[in-house]
């Protein structure tokens, strides 16, 4: 198989579809339908309760944490992608450097565990 | 080639404007589009692995828990005044240094003359693996280590404290 | 493959075919919600908007449209329009590279297969654009500037992003297997042999499940639809949105339903494939088996539309902490156990030279070897609590 940068041409069409039919959508709904302002009714919605301050304050250090554990097992699975493809002409030994490999990665999960960071009823 | 002019001129565009805005949610925003554009020219250089690589691995995942770092952060405080002429000065001689190493690394770089030496194929992901798997298998068991490194490094950074404000 | 003009204007209609097909679908799965709602809780369903409510899609389009364009006062003005519109577009440019059918012949020897793009990368270009879901969600939340969307959106982001590596890792299986990222070698693979038991849900049980319990938590669909649950966040990150910006939120819900329901059948259930398709082709030609494969990819994946409906009307809501802890502590470590396993399942039978049927009694046996790993954990884990519920 001979992959070529122009495989991605049909692409193009598929987003021109997909970007006129949201803008068009878009457009259609500001159009048609009313607009009625006023200053209560321009808050925001929390539960009917006077909102008080800013939403953007800051949020758990627990999610920061997950995000950063997403991002190191992101790219051990990308690590894994060329392997898993070549994985039946590098056989036992390809077997062997994945498991290696994913212990070290096993290894960190468990510590990370036992810290109890993924624990979220703390 | 036109093509490229115009995914060249995006990139630019769209990098200085992760500098020029204002808002850091804006920023990271026109860093993820930067990353798309980037994206584009390796998929002009056949590089498709490493073109979907970009996107899952930094317009994906590292772009989310910079977001993350962001809404972390209490922006109302922490606005920056607007910088001393020190800060400014300095700035322009460290971004002027890194010009240079960058103009002197490059000028005696040997590009070749692009004939025949690399297969239009190698960019696939079946060739990648093969090389990554047979020639440079330390360095990938290394990445491991690192990894773990980064593991514990990041929950020692992120343990709770007592007292801090949490929802 | 050369693209020609001819076969570009071939796979522009296919696309926009497709395109419709999907928006189609999506409407009707919303109408398919109520009716399978109905019929589960013993109800009529809806039944005013022409016979039988067929008309009913059409009927909320056009409330949607009609409603106000609501935009709050304090909110990031247009991060809070386009980012309705990102998590629309990320849903829509999934589709691209699921092969909808086999090879179409257009006469004068062109050939094309019923795929938007037959690339290098297959199968990751869907989990480059799922990642990017995330920020249609996450930013839209944000830009709301309230309280309740924003913790519903970083929710939702964490929910996401942790259910992703899983879902690569149960790909990564049957990469291991096909040995190659292309969808349609996937499929390829898949079709030779004796029909549906070549199939690759054959020697990929656990991966299989998996990868559906990732798609579920992926489109927010119950039991995984925290990030909008009314009774504690409001509706979650699209508390603030309405008309049709919201209606972008549902719809790509419904879209993703749909296009994680093809990926799966391509993955597992032999996508195009069907029992007797060579017989099919020699009796009535290469197109009409062609087209009789899209249909059958169409029946699986609406079938996993009506499975994600199911689910919805038996499974009760996760508690947060719980679908954290299903997602790092329990769908990780299987989902590498997989991997490992399916290592196992290939290299054991070329090894020592025994026969192909050898592969799917190792990977069915990794069943057990992962129910028995689970009932010693689970024991060793509930000694320690009932230990240190007695101190």
């Amino acid at each position: 198989m001979n992959y070529q940068p122009s495989d991605y041409l049909p692409i193009i069409v598929q987003l021109g579809a997909a970007l006129a039919f949201i803008v068009l959508t878009m457009v259609a709904t500001h159009w048609l339908g009313p607009k009625r302002h006023s200053s209560k009714k321009d808050d925001v919605f929390e539960c009917g309760i006077e909102s008080i301050g800013d939403a953007r304050t800051p949020i758990s250090v627990k999610y920061f944490l997950v995000a950063i554990l997403f991002v190191l097992f992101d790219v051990e699975i990308v690590f894994m992608y060329p392997w898993a493809v070549n994985f039946k002409e590098l056989a036992w030994d390809g077997f062997v450097e994945m498991v290696v490999f994913m212990s070290f990665l096993l290894l960190g999960f468990i510590y990370v565990i036992k810290k109890g960071v993924l624990k979220w009823e703390k | 080639m036109n093509f490229w002019y115009f995914l060249t001129a995006l990139t630019l565009l769209s990098a200085l404007m992760v500098v020029f805005a204002k808002n850091p949610i804006h920023s990271v925003l026109y860093l993820v589009f930067t990353f798309f554009c980037i994206s584009g020219h390796y998929v002009l250089l056949n590089a498709q692995f490493l073109m979907a690589v970009n996107i899952i691995v930094y317009a994906g995942a590292i772009m989310v828990l910079f977001l993350f770092v962001i809404m972390m952060l209490d922006l109302r405080k922490n606005v920056p005044e607007s910088k001393s002429n020190l800060t400014k000065l300095a700035g322009a001689v460290l971004g002027g240094t890194l010009l240079v190493v960058f103009i002197a690394a490059t000028r005696h770089m040997n590009l070749g003359n692009g004939s025949g030496a690399i297969g239009a194929q190698t960019g696939m992901v079946e060739s990648l693996g093969m090389i990554l798997y047979k020639d440079y298998l330390l360095p990938f068991e290394l990445v491991s280590v690192l990894f773990f490194v980064a593991m514990v490094g990041a929950v020692m950074l992120g343990k709770r404290e007592a007292g801090e404000r949490n929802f | 493959m050369e693209i020609t003009s001819t076969l570009f204007a071939a796979k522009a209609i296919y696309i926009g075919l497709i395109f419709a097909i999907t928006l189609g679908v999506a409407a009707y799965s919303t109408y398919g919600e109520r009716i399978v709602a109905a019929w589960m809780q013993d109800r009529v369903g809806p039944d005013r908007a022409g016979p039988f409510g067929i008309f009913q899609p059409l009927a909320d389009a056009v409330k949607m449209f009609m409603k106000e364009d609501f935009i709050p006062a304090n909110s990031s003005k247009w991060l809070f329009i386009a980012w309705p519109c990102l998590s629309m577009l990320t849903a829509l440019l999934t589709s691209a590279v699921v092969p909808f059918g086999d090879k179409l012949d257009l006469g004068g020897g062109i050939e094309m297969d019923l795929q938007g793009i037959d690339v290098n990368i297959g199968i990751l270009w869907v989990f480059g654009i799922v990642s990017l879901g995330v920020y249609g969600i996450l930013v839209g939340g944000w830009a709301s500037n309230n309280k309740y969307s924003l913790l519903g959106a970083i929710r939702a982001a964490s929910q996401n992003i942790s259910y992703e590596l899983a879902m690569g890792l149960s790909i990564i299986a049957i990469l291991m297997m096909t040995g190659s990222l292309s969808t349609k070698v996937i499929v390829e693979t898949q079709q030779n042999g004796a029909g549906f038991l070549s199939w690759n849900i054959w020697s990929q049980p656990i991966g299989f499940v998996i990868f559906i319990v990732c798609a579920f938590a992926e489109c927010n669909r119950t039991p995984f639809d925290l990030p909008e649950c009314e009774t504690e966040l409001i509706g979650g990150y699209h508390t603030e949105y309405s008309s049709m910006k919201l209606g972008f939120y549902l719809f790509s819900e419904y879209i993703n339903m749909f296009v994680s329901g093809a990926v799966m059948a391509t993955l597992y259930f032999g996508g195009y494939d069907y029992p007797f398709n060579e017989v099919v082709e020699a009796q009535f030609g290469q197109n009409i088996a062609a087209l009789v494969g899209v249909g059958a990819l169409m029946g699986k994946a609406l079938f996993f539309v009506f499975v994600f409906m199911w689910v919805r009307w038996t499974l009760p809501r996760f508690r947060y902490d719980q679908l954290m802890n299903l997602g790092w502590t329990g769908l990780i470590p299987i989902s590498m156990f997989n991997v490992v396993w399916t290592g196992l399942s290939i290299l054991i039978p070329t090894t020592f030279n025994l026969p192909a049927w050898a592969s799917i009694v190792v990977s069915w046996s990794g069943i057990g070897v992962l129910l028995i790993g689970l009932i010693i954990y689970h024991g060793a884990t509930s000694k320690k609590k009932t230990v240190a519920l007695a101190h």
